[in-house]
């Protein structure tokens, strides 16, 4: 599980300043160090754990074909739209050109875009499936991601069927400019339209949900539900904290946060969510 | 004129400028002194003046054909620029100001009321900057907070209640990224606004005035018609944020603005924005009623041109408008 090791120790850009200062050693072999409270676990209790922390119960970011694993029925799930990938319309070029940044991310073999979509069963009931890679590029929301999202949307309104989505993206794609902003656009009409004809969304949020994706569609669902302490908000703390150049109170932009403020219906631990979702859709059908 | 907040590349033509204005009340103190019929050979300076002029328009009509995207971006920000309340003025009559979202208080970054254009009465609104450094405070640099976007929505709403057309002004560098605009749901806020507005039953036209910065921009820009002013900018995140996240250097914003394709041609090219609106010589702070002027032709030939389609195909295009926006492969064919 190589994914695993690397979001464990890599230097979380969405946390919180304060956080930053626990740099951590990489312990190898059967042990890992919880990046959140520090503590030395046995990795196989953590994998086991459903990549939870056993002793903080923080949830660790995870890859889009894991949280397939632990959200639908088994062998039920099929992926739709898989070849669906980026164009550099832009030509766009910072240190590094998109297009190379685009290789790099293919090179880690999670997938050829940001979101893995499909429709599988949960409990038996048919739903379609959209959930965020962070793995690639930070998760971000280019056209593909987009596109993707407003297919399966599409193809629930035709089939009245559920839509789950969950998140974990750092917001729009800066190398795609403007048309990535306008894929905010687009996901939320389609929303509109599910709305209309009586088709539910359900949005989870993870960590992190920012920018973009939680100014569109994530924050649309009939239902909002997210993972404790994920870090869900408009704006980075970093940008914040330069903005008003104070320092942000303790829990600001974690879900707790978000459901004490009223933005959530609830926060659900990551061995409970595939009942408490089953069980949501069984009440809609 | 004043010279305040001069842009490098306007100074050759600010320095002839000066010059007319300087031979213009040489020129007057001549003339005041031959009144006193005193000596009559009061000099003439009106063909030195003629000149200039001629030289100053060719001048500026030069440099402002050869923008750069961040010398463009610096237009969109000009002080002087017409700003959203500067506009409904020179274009509206009989406008009344609305105020508050009815939930939590009234947001001065975004504005909105009743007006009328041509003959049909409408709801218009916009983000709305400050001038001066009062203002701007007052005004939050027209980054609006949730309540604002929360105004509009509600001001859209009415309209759709009443059948009356929708223009929005896009003037912003972003959302107000704090922590009460966190508090009180920023991206709630402008989620909901992009998807009530793809549904509004009733012809909705938005005009990038200025600086359309990010979804604080988008949030009151899902019309029908999208115009942009000639030296106007729409972009997903503003040159600096972008430049100090890529390049990690917020110095580097200039090349930001090149790569991002901020400008109005580029947003033309990737099917963002419909059309866009001339401006005067040198930018709309050189002639703000002018600027206006084009302004109303263009949304009226617009309103002309949406209020004649028909309700359901109409609300059926605004989706397709924004459904077919994106760039990507590997579509099974
Ligand atoms: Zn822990």
């Amino acid at each position: 599980m190589a994914w695993f090791k690397k979001n464990l120790f890599k230097k979380d850009m969405f946390k919180n300043a304060s956080d930053e200062k626990k740099s951590v050693k990489v312990p190898h072999g059967m042990w890992v160090k919880c990046n959140h409270c520090n503590e030395i676990i046995y990795k196989k209790e953590v994998e086991r754990n459903l990549e939870v922390c056993p002793k903080c119960n923080y949830h660790f970011r995870i890859s889009s074909k894991k949280r397939v694993e632990i959200i639908v029925d088994e062998g039920s799930f099929v992926e739709l739209n898989a070849d669906l990938e980026a164009v550099d319309a832009l030509e766009f070029k910072d240190i590094k050109k998109y297009k190379d940044r685009l290789k790099d991310a293919h090179k880690k073999k999670c997938g050829k875009d940001a979101i893995l979509t499909g429709s599988g069963l949960i409990g038996g009931t048919k739903v379609m499936l959209g959930v965020f890679e962070f793995a690639f590029m930070g998760g971000s929301m280019g056209s593909v991601v987009g596109e993707k999202i407003t297919r399966i949307m599409e193809v629930a309104l035709a089939e009245r069927v559920p839509v789950i989505i969950f998140t974990a993206s750092g917001g729009a794609r800066m190398q795609e400019g403007i048309l990535s902003l306008m894929q905010m656009a687009k996901t939320s009409a389609a929303i509109a339209r599910l709305r209309r004809a009586g088709v539910p969304f359900i949005s989870v949020l993870t960590d992190p949900t920012t920018g973009g994706v939680t100014a569109s569609f994530a924050m649309l669902g009939d239902l909002i539900l997210a993972e404790p302490k994920a870090l869900i908000g408009f704006a980075g703390p970093r940008v914040i904290q330069e903005t008003i150049k104070q320092k942000l109170p303790e829990g600001f932009q974690r879900s707790e946060f978000l459901l004490e403020h009223g933005m959530l219906d609830m926060i659900v631990e990551r061995k409970r969510m595939k009942e408490t979702i089953s069980m949501l859709v069984s009440h809609f059908a | 004129m004043s010279y305040r907040n001069t842009r490098d590349f306007d100074k050759p033509i600010e320095e002839i400028e000066r010059k007319i204005n300087e031979l213009r009340e040489r020129s007057q103190d001549s003339k005041q002194e031959n009144q006193k019929g005193q000596e009559d050979n009061g000099e003439d300076y009106s063909a030195e003046i003629e000149k200039l002029e001629a030289r100053a328009a060719k001048l500026t009509a030069d440099i402002y054909a050869n923008l750069t995207p961040w010398q463009v971006t610096l237009v969109a920000r000009h002080p002087e620029r017409p700003y959203t309340l500067d506009h409904i003025e020179n274009i509206t009559t009989d406008f009344i100001e609305l105020h508050g979202d009815r939930l939590f208080k009234d947001d001065p970054a975004i504005v909105g009321g009743m007006g009328r254009i041509g003959d049909r009465s409408i709801i218009i609104l916009g983000q709305q900057k400050g001038r001066n450094t009062k203002e701007r405070f007052y005004r939050n640099y027209g980054m609006p907070h949730p309540e604002g976007y929360r105004k509009a929505l509600r001001l859209m709403q009415m309209a759709e209640r009443f059948n009356m057309p929708i223009v929005t002004f896009i003037d912003t560098p972003g959302a107000a990224p704090d922590i009460e605009a966190e508090e009180r749901g920023q991206s709630e806020a402008i989620a909901r606004n992009l998807l009530e507005m793809s549904q509004l039953r009733v012809p909705i036209v938005t005009v990038v005035i200025g600086e359309g910065g990010s979804g604080g921009a988008l949030a009151i820009g899902v019309a029908d018609k999208v115009m942009i002013f000639e030296f106007s900018t729409y972009s997903v995140i503003s040159p600096e944020g972008c430049a100090a996240i890529l390049w990690k250097d917020g110095a580097k914003a200039e090349t930001a603005a090149k790569a991002l394709k901020v400008n109005a041609d580029e947003l033309i090219r990737l099917g963002v924005v419909d059309s866009i609106i001339k401006e005067p010589l040198g930018g709309a702070h050189r002639d703000p009623k002018a600027s206006s002027k084009n302004l109303k032709e263009a949304i009226i030939t617009a309103l002309d041109e949406l209020t004649a389609i028909d309700t359901d195909k109409l609300v059926e295009a605004r989706y397709n408008k924004f459904r077919k926006i994106g760039v990507f492969a590997g579509d099974e064919a």
